[in-house]
């Protein structure tokens, strides 16, 4: 890695990329986006290496025959899925930088592989056989209300001790 | 994302963030947040760059074990493109005199569309 010189910040604000282009479209009322001042934090349960990791990830599964004109039309729902099904899933229209790299490799996001390695070398206990889907919604509300709790609930089921999210 | 690991956090569950809109997950305010400052898209690490994937992959257990206080980020050590880093990030969402048209057209569209499909039409 090379030292460099910067007169701004490095690393892109979505947040006002996203008001801009949308504006751009003619979008007047910005997004509001989630904002905190603090967080809650739970303490590992064990160590690490007893722990079973569950995966999420903002992809999730579109229905068979599935035609997509306008954001609006997509069902996103939250999922669970047993994990040979990965590959399935739809990443096509998910906002993520399409002109610079690609979802081919499922690895890249849903790392299934890279935790079946760590398993291996004791660096956790397991990984849950199933993936859950956590939509990203324009609603809060959907959020809160439905989906993580939904979430939370196969979580429970699958005996999950800590969660890995990645968003796309 | 960032809301769902709140509340997963919350049920007693705890959480690491791997992304790239180090923004958006700042702001919402996570337990724990891996930044890999790539394009959107890949945040475990290149397609098909195994070693890559297990160099941040890794860093994500180490940010939920080592983690004592919420709003930990951790920025992984790794460049997408050493010879052009800003490029990837002034094309994204990019607005300019070139496509201004074009998105205000895409916009009145994508309006047009959303109306119809409200009051029941096809089009």
């Amino acid at each position: 890695m090379t030292e460099r010189r910067r007169t701004g910040r490095s690393h892109v604000s979505y947040i006002d990329k996203s008001r801009e282009y949308y504006a751009a479209h003619g979008y007047e009322q910005p997004y509001a986006w989630a904002a905190n001042d603090d967080a809650p934090f739970a303490p590992l349960p064990k160590p690490l290496a007893e722990c079973k990791v569950g995966l999420i990830t903002t992809a999730y599964f579109l229905p068979d025959g599935f035609v997509y004109r306008i954001p609006s039309d997509l069902p996103r729902t939250p999922h669970v899925a047993p994990r040979p099904e990965w590959p399935q899933l739809n990443t096509k229209h998910l906002s993520w930088a399409k002109d610079e790299t690609h979802t081919d490799d499922p690895e890249s996001f849903l790392p299934f592989a890279r935790m079946d390695e760590w398993v291996a070398e004791g660096r956790i206990g397991s990984v849950s056989d199933r993936f859950y889907c956590l939509p990203t919604q324009f609603s809060h509300r959907k959020t809160t209300r439905r989906d993580a709790p939904q979430v939370i609930e196969w979580l429970r089921e699958d005996d999950i001790d800590v969660a890995l999210l990645v968003p796309l | 994302m960032g809301l769902g690991a709140r509340q997963i956090e919350e049920a007693g569950i705890p959480t690491v963030v791997v992304g790239s809109a180090r923004d958006i997950i700042e702001e919402c305010g996570v337990p724990r947040f891996l930044f890999v400052d790539f394009p959107l898209g890949n945040p475990c690490g290149r397609p098909h760059d195994v070693a890559e994937q297990r160099l941040i992959t890794g860093l994500a257990l180490d940010v939920l074990e080592g983690a004592f206080q919420p709003r930990t980020t951790v920025q992984a050590p790794v460049v997408w493109d050493e010879a052009d880093d800003d490029g990837w990030r002034r094309r994204f969402m990019h607005v300019g005199d070139d496509n201004r048209q074009a998105l205000a057209t895409a916009g009145a569209e994508r309006r047009r569309l959303q109306a119809a499909q409200h009051t029941g039409g096809t089009t």
